[in-house]
């Protein structure tokens, strides 16, 4: 087996050095009832060649984002990543390197997520960021679990404008460890409709903008109000991209700020593995989850970086620990990081500005198809148009012509009554022609 | 040349015993250079991202655009690669050296998966694609869940956790769904050995259980009697980690599942030594009710330093039904997704692990591996992740204390620090200058049952000429300790990029990010 280094003449020595007759004779602390006599029923190892053709075949079954016009968001993005991205996070060294627990010969990953924990803040305007959790979904998710910590209260208000996924995301874990929450219903441009629900008990508030919708949201409001009450503001983000563009959560007032940079330097992936970009104030450093990269010396004095304030975690901390994470989404920082290090700020306000403008042509082109309505009076780049009919049947119908029109609201919450609710994106890589062929094609489709 | 660097990548690591006054004139040492921080290459106006111009955004958006400067430097495309290649080259990575972290299971990450996870068949897709569009993915998915299921010996799993700890996380929520379901949510107590990862008892205390610890044999396995004597009806379940952190197989695991289930408890696995038995035992035929596997240990997606992982969680009967959302359904149309808690299909569902669906990137890296080694594969890579450990305990006994001298270990062999009693020498110092010789260190100080822990683990993906080497290098290291040799130590180490860092000023005065104005440079302490 081409992986294995060992030969049949090594195995043989070994064993002898071992001083056991058998490999069975390493394998004797496993009960009786438990030893198999014949190997699982799946099938023999084949070669490369064959691996290739099997998963060929499966992905041939897929639609790619890029066979055709492609209009698909609600919390995952088709952004243009830069060749060099995943040429370097393909290198042995970034690839095949552990958590960087030995910071000696860890320098590269170490730099890295210090350089990423500064881009990260400064893209939210907060104080400090984490070196990332899994995704933006669970880190809403630890974010109100850290103002559980903080606040010392028990109740979490969600604006019916963050992402369905995420309120489930939040639910089961808020659940578990005791804290209600109280959502408010799905409403396209409503955030500070939370502001009603917040109260003494009230330990943080979430809101989403750009939200699941589309709806850009000043948030300053809904943090005046959530400070004046001793409660902390979430504010959550699934498109990073929209930071070149919007004010930051910093900026209006947020104490956490959460977002899913999948956008920047990450595939789409089927939905993992992303990123997640956590930030807050620097005062809740020690409460914060996941972790931190910080600047120290060497013993010569030379400039270098280490883990630290691991206390918080898991490793040395147990059962007290703020989180149980272990991992962050290592890789998924870096080409974060990568892709943002190319683009600089002048080209994320160029991109940001890009997306707004396609968004923009592709809103103007379906404010024009009879019994179309566009519903977000303010977007970034995605935002949802009310459709004849149940938006899951149109999209299917323009899925067998080739085109992928969005996401029903339906698909995230089929609760709501918002069957007839279609949440369309455009990106950089939104064409033109794609546009005039979407609004061709369900203008007919439409008028049948 | 000696026989032992045939062929081995060359490294940028220019010696720094050079004579005296040969110091290099920049400070540099040849390859191995500093790298300025991004922030300080006055890249300020840079782009290396060429972009048509866009329209200026519209009136709508008034009042809610950015009016300061972000503060986010730019590089040129060569400026980049080259920023990041340096970078790199300060990295030590297992496709250098044998990487013998205990518990980490750091093997080979065969190329083959990575060129198919970029198929665009499955890396251009999006999770809210309608489910027509995607049934290679979905079927994937399904295939995935087929082999974990078989090699497991487990009717269920719940494929969408992202990580070991966040597989915990599930696992211990259908528990106590279940317990709920039953009505006995009274139960709040989950038991785990001392020996547990961290993550055990962050878990547990996480979804709002008590954490109480099991003693430990004097063999290093779970102390029946202490189980026994702490189970009852508060207990919700038992975390134990099969084989365990001190690299062996519970010996008692039928009984200690017995009692558990006796006792109306679950028995949680942490799987992250599933490596060690995959293919030849099957945690399904010890009792287990909920374990979960790491993609990113036995299945080799790689680690990335630090992340991204994958934590599917294989379920027994009895919290199958709590499984989490998305469900995975098929009948005679294909593939389809049940994707929220509560809807026809899913109506004991516990909940949602996170958006979407899971870590399709990983799962793609890990089928790409499970039919290269194919059953048979799978088995011998156990087997000889378990006899390359043994190998190392074997000629290494001499020289250093195995913590558990009798009877085999597992797929990692456990030290402690009691055969560097007297030289002045931890166990910190001795992994620092295992990084002179070019290793990675082992794992350090874990489990905290043994003083002084050193948990090395090899895997299957080490010949045995590395081994040697590594066995040789560990030997001379021994050797020189005990003679008295404390300097060559304590100073470790001396030819990485870095010596040694200071952690405790990095905790006490954090920077955790570059600031435009220049605080004072840090000093030695």
């Amino acid at each position: 087996m081409r992986y294995l280094p060992l030969t049949p003449e090594d195995r043989v020595e070994m064993l002898g050095v071992i001083g056991v007759k058998s490999i069975d004779d390493l394998f004797v602390d496993v009960p009786a009832s438990a030893r198999r006599d014949k190997p699982v029923d799946l099938p023999h190892h084949v070669g490369e060649l064959e691996v290739e053709r099997e998963m060929a075949a499966l992905a041939k079954r897929n639609r790619a984002a890029g066979e055709g016009p492609f209009f698909c968001g609600a919390g995952a993005y088709r952004h243009h990543v830069p060749a060099t991205v995943d040429h370097i996070i393909q290198r042995s060294e970034f690839l095949t390197s552990y958590t960087p627990y030995q910071p000696e010969i860890a320098q590269g990953t170490l730099q890295v997520l210090f350089e990423f924990q500064t881009q990260v803040a400064a893209l939210t305007g907060m104080e400090v960021a984490n070196a990332s959790l899994y995704d933006g979904s669970t880190g809403a998710a630890e974010a109100v679990m850290m103002a559980q910590r903080v606040t010392r209260r028990n109740k979490a208000v969600m604006s019916g404008g963050v992402h369905p996924h995420y309120v489930e995301t939040i639910e089961t874990l808020a659940h578990a460890a005791g804290v209600a929450t109280q959502k408010m219903a799905p409403a396209i441009d409503a955030e500070d409709a939370v502001i009603a629900a917040i109260d003494a008990d009230t330990a943080c508030v979430v809101v989403q903008t750009p939200n699941v919708f589309g709806t850009v949201t000043d948030v300053t409001k809904i943090a005046e109000a959530a400070h004046a009450a001793g409660a902390l503001l979430i504010v959550v983000t699934t498109e990073a991209v929209s930071y070149g563009l919007l004010k930051s959560p910093g900026e209006m007032g947020a104490d956490i700020a959460v977002a899913e940079g999948q956008s920047i330097g990450n595939g789409l992936n089927f939905g993992g593995p992303y990123v997640g970009l956590f930030a807050c104030k620097e005062k809740f450093v020690r409460q914060m989850p996941g972790r931190l990269c910080g600047e120290t010396v060497d013993a010569d004095g030379k400039r270098g970086f280490v883990l630290t304030l691991s206390t918080r975690e898991q490793h040395i901390r147990r059962d007290k620990a703020t989180s149980n994470i272990c991992t962050n989404s290592g890789l998924c920082a870096l080409a974060f990081s990568i892709h943002m290090s190319l683009l600089g700020e002048t080209g994320l306000r160029k991109l940001a500005a890009l997306n707004h403008q396609k968004a923009r042509a592709l809103r103007d082109a379906l404010a024009a198809v009879p019994g179309f309505e566009i519903l977000t009076p303010r977007f970034f780049n995605e935002f949802a148009v009310r459709v004849p009919g149940k938006a899951a049947e149109l999209v299917e119908t323009l899925a067998s012509h080739g085109v992928l029109a969005g996401v029903p609201f339906s698909r995230l919450d089929a609760e709501a009554g918002l069957d007839d609710v279609l949440l369309v994106a455009a990106t950089e890589t939104t064409l033109d022609i794609d546009i005039t062929f979407l609004t061709k094609l369900l203008t007919k489709v439409v008028g049948q | 040349m000696s026989m032992n660097n045939v062929g081995r990548p060359t490294r940028p690591e220019a010696a720094n015993d050079a004579p005296a006054g040969h110091e290099t004139l920049t400070g540099g040492r040849g390859l191995l250079q500093d790298e300025a921080l991004i922030f300080e290459l006055d890249g300020w106006n840079k782009t290396g991202v060429d972009l048509p111009e866009a329209a200026a955004p519209s009136d709508d958006l008034a009042g809610l655009l950015r009016s300061e400067p972000i503060g986010l430097p730019g590089l040129s495309e060569p400026e980049t690669v080259r920023h990041y290649v340096r970078l790199s080259q300060k990295n030590h990575a297992i496709d250098l050296a044998l990487y013998p972290l205990g518990s980490c299971t750091m093997k080979h990450n065969p190329r083959l998966n990575e060129k198919m996870a970029r198929l665009p068949g499955f890396s251009d897709i999006h999770p809210l694609q309608p489910t027509s569009t995607v049934q290679g993915a979905l079927q994937l998915m399904d295939r995935l869940a087929h082999w974990l299921k078989t090699l497991t010996g487990m009717p269920a799993v719940a494929l969408s956790p992202k990580a070991g700890a966040h597989g915990e996380l599930c696992g211990l929520l259908a528990i106590r769904a279940a317990h709920e379901a039953a009505g006995n949510g009274h139960r709040k107590t989950v038991l785990a050995p001392t020996s547990a990862h961290g993550t055990n008892p962050a878990t547990a205390a996480f979804v709002g259980y008590t954490v109480v610890e099991i003693a430990q044999t004097e063999d290093g396995r779970v102390d029946l009697a202490d189980l026994e004597s702490k189970l009852g009806d508060h207990v919700a379940a038992i975390m134990v980690t099969n084989p365990n952190t001190c690299g062996l197989f519970e010996r008692d695991v039928v009984e200690i599942a017995r009692l558990t289930h006796a006792a109306g408890a679950y028995f949680y696995c942490d799987g992250a030594n599933f490596n060690a038995i995959v293919g030849r035992v099957r945690p399904g035929d010890l009792g287990v009710d909920a374990m979960h596997i790491n993609l990113h240990k036995t299945f080799s997606t790689p680690h990335g330093g630090g992340g991204p992982g994958a934590g599917p969680v294989v379920l027994s009967e009895a919290l199958a039904p709590f499984a989490p959302t998305p469900w995975l359904v098929h009948d005679g149309d294909g593939f389809d997704l049940v994707e929220h808690a509560g809807e026809e299909g899913a109506k004991t569902a516990f909940g949602r692990m996170s958006a979407f669906h899971g870590q399709m990137g990983m799962y793609v890296r890990a089928y790409a591996y499970m039919l290269s080694h194919g059953a048979d594969g799978l088995k011998q890579a156990a087997e000889d992740a378990v006899l390359n450990a043994n190998y190392i305990k074997a000629r290494l006994k001499d020289v250093m204390s195995p913590a558990f001298p009798d009877g085999p270990c597992m797929h990692e062999a456990l030290f402690d620090d009691s055969w560097l009693e007297g030289t002045g020498v931890t166990t910190l110092d001795f992994a620092k200058a295992m990084i002179d010789e070019g290793f990675h260190p082992m794992t350090m100080y874990f489990p905290l049952v043994v003083h002084g822990a050193m948990l090395i683990e090899p895997t299957e993906t080490e010949s045995r000429q590395e081994l040697d080497r590594f066995i040789g290098a560990l030997r001379a290291l021994a050797g020189a300790a005990k003679a008295g040799d404390a300097e060559r130590f304590k100073g470790a180490p001396f030819h990485a990029p870095l010596r040694r860092l200071d952690e405790t000023q990095a905790a006490r005065k954090p920077r955790l990010r570059w600031k435009p104005v220049a605080a004072a440079p840090l000093a030695a302490e």
